[in-house]
C-alpha cells in the first residue's frame, strides 16, 4: 500500500519487493467469523456496512496523522481540533443552505454537503498551515516538548471554537435525500453510510494514486523510509513536509463534516474524544504506513460494531483488544515502517 | 534546621522565597483571614493539588517522562477510600482500609505499566498511558455497582471530620472548631509532609539519577545505571503521592466521582499546573497548583466584569467570557514551553542569578 508495496517495476529496476499481502485478509476473515456469531445474515449486511462507513470515515481522519508522524516523527495531539473545525464548520455552512438540504433531492444535497466539505477543507488547510508555523515549527525534534505544545494547541483550539459557536452541542440534521435507508433482501443498510463508504472510497483511491504514481508520492514514500537520504538528493523535506501537514488538516476537516453527519451532533469536544481512537488505528496500522492505516480504520469499524452488537459492554474496550492482539501478532503494527 | 527540612533545596531566589511563604501563610491562616466555605474549598484543593502536581513533576520535570495516566492513579486513591467507607461505614479502619488497598492497585499497575512500556520512545508512552487512562475511565464507569458510575459516590467521613462533630462551643478567634477545620488542618500537615517526602526524594542521589537520565538516558545508562528500572521507580513513586493526593481529596469532598478525579480534564490541568509553574522543581508545582486554582476560581470574576465592560464588542466580549479562562491559560502554556521552558520558578530563579 504504501511503503511497503513497490510501484509498478521498470524492466531494469530492482526485483520487486514481495508485497505483504497477509493483514488484506484480516477484514474477510473478521467479516466471516462475525457472520456465524451475528446468526442473522441480514444483521450481519447491516453492521457491517455500519462498520465499514465508520472505518472509512476515520481512515480519512487517521490517513494524515501517520504520514505526517512517519515522514518527520511528529505526532500531532492536536489534530482532534481539525476535526471539531470541519464539523463546525459543517454546521455553519449546512446551516445557511437550508432550501437545499430541505429539498428531497440527491442532487441539491450532495451539493450542500460538498460546499461544506470544500469550506472545511479550505479553512482546516489554512489553519493547519497556520499549527504547523506557530506550534510545531519552533518545537521540531524536541519529543517532550512538541507533546506539550501540541496538546496546548489541541486547548486553545478548543477553547477558540467555542469562542465562535458556543460551548453547546449543535445538531447537524442529515440533509433530507441521505435519510432513511436501503433495503437489500432483508437487510436495512441506511443511505448514508453507503455515501460516507464511496467518499471514503473515493479519499482512499486519490490517496493510493498520489503515493504511488506521482513524484509527489514517490517523495513522501522515500521520506518515510529515509528522510536524510531524500535530504541529500537535494529535496527539500521540510517543504514536502509541510504540504503534507495541511493535507492531513485539510483531510481531519473532510473527516469531520462526515463523522459530524455521522453522530447528527457536533460538541467542542469531538475532535479530543476521538484523538485516543485514531492513536489506536495509526498504532495498529504501524506508524506511518497509510495502507495499514486503512486496514487498521476498517477492523476498529467493524470490530466495534460487531462488538457493539454481540456484547455492548465489551465494546468500549475493544479496540485496546483489538490493539493489543494486533500488536502481540505484528508488534510494531500490520504494515512496520523501515527505519523504526 | 530549616534547610534540612527542605532537603537543602532552598528556593534560590527572594521573589521565589517571599512569594512561596505567602502561599504557605495564606494557606496555614486561610480559615481566620478569610471567611467563608469557598476560600476554605479553594485552599483545600490547592493543597491535594500541590501533592498531585509535584508527584507528575517528579515524572515529567525530573525524570523526562510524559504520561497521560496521571489522573488514573488519583481516580484510584479517590475510588479506593469512597469505596471502603461506601461498603464498611465511616470510620477510621475504613479510610486506612480504602488508602491501603488503592496504594497497592497503583503501586502493582504503574510497575506494570512502566516494566511494559518505559523501553519505548516517548511518544509511543504517551499514547500507550493515554489508551490505558482512556479504558480505566471507561471501565470506572461501567463498574457502577462499585463506583456509583457516572453520579459517583457520595459518603460520610469518620465523625472527627464531619462537619457536625465541634471541638468547642465556644469559637477561637471568630471560627467555629467544627470538623471541617480539622479536616483542613489535616489536609494541610499531610500535603506538606508528603511534599517535604517528594522534595528529599528528588534531591536524594536517586534524584539526581532521574535527573541524569533526563539529561540523557544514553549517557546516564553507559554510567551503569539501569536506566528502565530507574524510570520505572519514578513511575511507581508518583503513582504512589498521586493515588494518596486523591484520597485527601476524596476526604475532603466527602464525594467521588469520574469528573472529580479520572477526567482528562483534570490531566491537562495538572499538565499545564507544572509546565506554568516550572518543570524540574518542586516549587514550581506549589506555584503552578495555586495560580491555575486561584485563577480558575477567582479570575472567573474578574472575566466576568471585563466581559461586562466590553458587552458592546461581539468578539472581545466572547474571549473575556468567564467561561473561557481556560483559552488564557492554554496560550500561558504554550509560551511557556517556548519562552521559559523551566516555568516561573526558573525565571525567577535566573533573575536571582544574573543580579548576584
Amino acid at each position: 500500500m504504501s511503503a511497503s508495496s513497490p510501484t509498478a517495476p521498470a524492466s531494469d529496476a530492482l526485483p520487486a519487493v514481495r508485497p505483504d499481502r497477509l493483514p488484506l485478509f484480516l477484514i474477510p476473515v473478521l467479516a466471516l467469523v462475525a457472520l456465524p456469531l451475528v446468526k442473522s445474515f441480514s444483521t450481519w449486511v447491516t453492521l457491517t456496512f455500519a462498520g465499514l462507513a465508520m472505518g472509512m470515515i476515520i481512515f480519512i481522519i487517521a490517513s494524515g496523522l501517520t504520514i505526517v508522524f512517519g515522514l518527520m516523527d511528529v505526532l500531532n495531539f492536536g489534530h482532534g481540533v481539525f476535526i471539531t473545525l470541519g464539523a463546525f464548520l459543517a454546521t455553519a455552512v449546512l446551516g445557511t443552505m437550508t432550501d437545499w438540504t430541505g429539498r428531497d433531492s440527491l442532487l441539491f444535497n450532495l451539493l450542500a454537503v460538498l460546499a461544506a466539505m470544500l469550506v472545511a477543507v479550505a479553512v482546516t488547510g489554512v489553519v493547519g498551515l497556520a499549527f504547523e508555523r506557530v506550534i510545531i515549527r519552533p518545537v521540531y525534534g524536541q519529543p517532550l516538548k512538541q507533546i506539550m505544545i501540541t496538546m496546548g494547541g489541541a486547548i486553545v483550539g478548543e477553547e477558540l471554537i467555542k469562542v465562535v459557536w458556543g460551548p453547546q452541542a449543535i445538531p447537524l440534521p442529515l440533509p433530507v435525500a441521505f435519510r432513511g435507508s436501503i433495503l437489500f433482501g432483508e437487510a436495512a443498510v441506511e443511505r448514508y453510510r453507503l455515501i460516507a463508504v464511496v467518499i471514503g472510497l473515493i479519499v482512499f483511491a486519490a490517496m493510493f494514486w498520489v503515493l504511488a504514481r506521482t513524484k509527489i508520492g514517490l517523495l513522501i514514500r522515500a521520506g518515510v523510509q529515509d528522510g536524510e537520504m531524500v535530504e541529500s538528493l537535494g529535496y527539500r523535506i521540510r517543504r514536502l513536509f509541510v504540504g503534507v501537514f495541511v493535507t492531513g488538516a485539510a483531510l481531519a476537516g473532510l473527516g469531520g463534516v462526515l463523522w459530524g453527519l455521522y453522530q447528527q451532533s457536533v460538541i467542542p469536544q469531538m475532535g479530543e474524544l476521538v484523538i485516543v481512537l485514531l492513536f489506536i488505528v495509526i498504532i495498529i496500522g504501524g506508524m506511518g504506513s497509510v495502507g495499514g492505516c486503512f486496514i487498521g480504520a476498517l477492523l476498529v469499524g467493524l470490530v466495534s460494531n460487531y462488538a457493539g452488537f454481540l456484547a455492548p459492554k465489551v465494546a468500549l474496550f475493544s479496540n485496546i483488544l483489538l490493539m493489543v492482539i494486533v500488536l502481540l501478532w505484528r508488534p510494531e503494527g500490520l504494515y512496520p515502517v523501515g527505519k523504526r | 534546621m530549616f534547610r534540612r527540612l527542605l532537603s537543602g533545596d532552598l528556593p534560590r531566589s527572594r521573589v521565589l522565597a517571599f512569594v512561596l511563604a505567602v502561599i504557605c501563610l495564606g494557606l496555614l491562616f486561610t480559615p481566620f483571614v478569610f471567611p467563608g466555605a469557598r476560600a476554605l474549598n479553594v485552599a483545600a484543593k490547592i493543597c491535594t493539588f500541590v501533592v498531585l502536581v509535584s508527584s507528575f513533576d517528579l515524572l515529567l520535570g525530573y525524570t523526562g517522562i510524559i504520561s497521560f495516566a496521571h489522573t488514573m492513579f488519583f481516580g484510584i486513591g479517590a475510588y479506593g477510600v469512597a469505596i471502603a467507607i461506601t461498603r464498611m461505614g465511616p470510620t477510621w479502619p475504613a479510610v486506612a482500609a480504602g488508602v491501603g488497598a488503592a496504594l497497592v492497585a497503583s503501586l502493582v499497575l504503574s510497575l506494570v505499566i512502566g516494566l511494559f512500556s518505559l523501553r519505548v520512545k516517548a511518544l509511543y508512552y504517551a499514547m500507550i498511558t493515554l489508551a490505558v487512562a482512556t479504558a480505566f475511565q471507561t471501565l470506572a464507569s461501567q463498574l457502577s455497582d462499585f463506583t456509583g458510575g457516572e453520579d459517583g459516590l457520595s459518603f460520610k467521613v469518620p465523625a472527627m471530620l464531619s462537619p457536625g462533630f465541634s471541638l468547642s462551643s465556644r469559637p477561637f478567634l471568630g471560627v467555629s472548631l467544627d470538623g471541617r477545620l480539622i479536616s483542613y488542618y489535616l489536609l494541610l500537615a499531610v500535603s506538606a509532609v508528603l511534599f517535604l517526602l517528594m522534595l528529599r526524594i528528588v534531591n536524594s542521589p536517586f534524584g539526581r539519577v532521574l535527573q541524569a537520565i533526563r539529561e540523557n538516558a544514553f549517557r546516564a545508562e553507559a554510567l551503569g545505571y539501569r536506566t528502565v528500572l530507574y524510570r520505572t521507580a519514578s513511575n511507581v513513586i508518583s503513582a504512589g503521592f498521586a493515588t494518596l493526593a486523591g484520597a485527601l481529596l476524596a476526604l475532603w469532598l466527602r464525594y467521588n466521582g469520574p469528573d472529580t478525579s479520572l477526567s482528562f480534564e483534570i490531566m491537562i490541568n495538572i499538565l499545564l499546573m507544572v509546565v506554568i509553574g516550572g518543570m524540574g522543581t518542586l516549587y514550581g508545582a506549589v506555584l503552578g497548583a495555586t495560580l491555575f486554582i486561584v485563577t480558575e476560581n477567582y479570575l472567573q470574576d474578574l472575566m466576568k466584569l471585563a466581559s461586562n465592560g466590553l458587552a458592546g464588542i461581539p468578539v472581545l466580549r466572547d474571549l473575556v467570557n468567564p467561561d473561557r479562562w481556560l483559552l488564557w491559560l492554554g496560550l500561558l502554556f504554550i509560551l511557556s514551553v517556548y519562552r521559559f521552558p523551566f516555568g516561573i520558578v526558573g525565571k525567577l530563579r535566573l533573575k536571582a542569578r544574573r543580579a548576584t
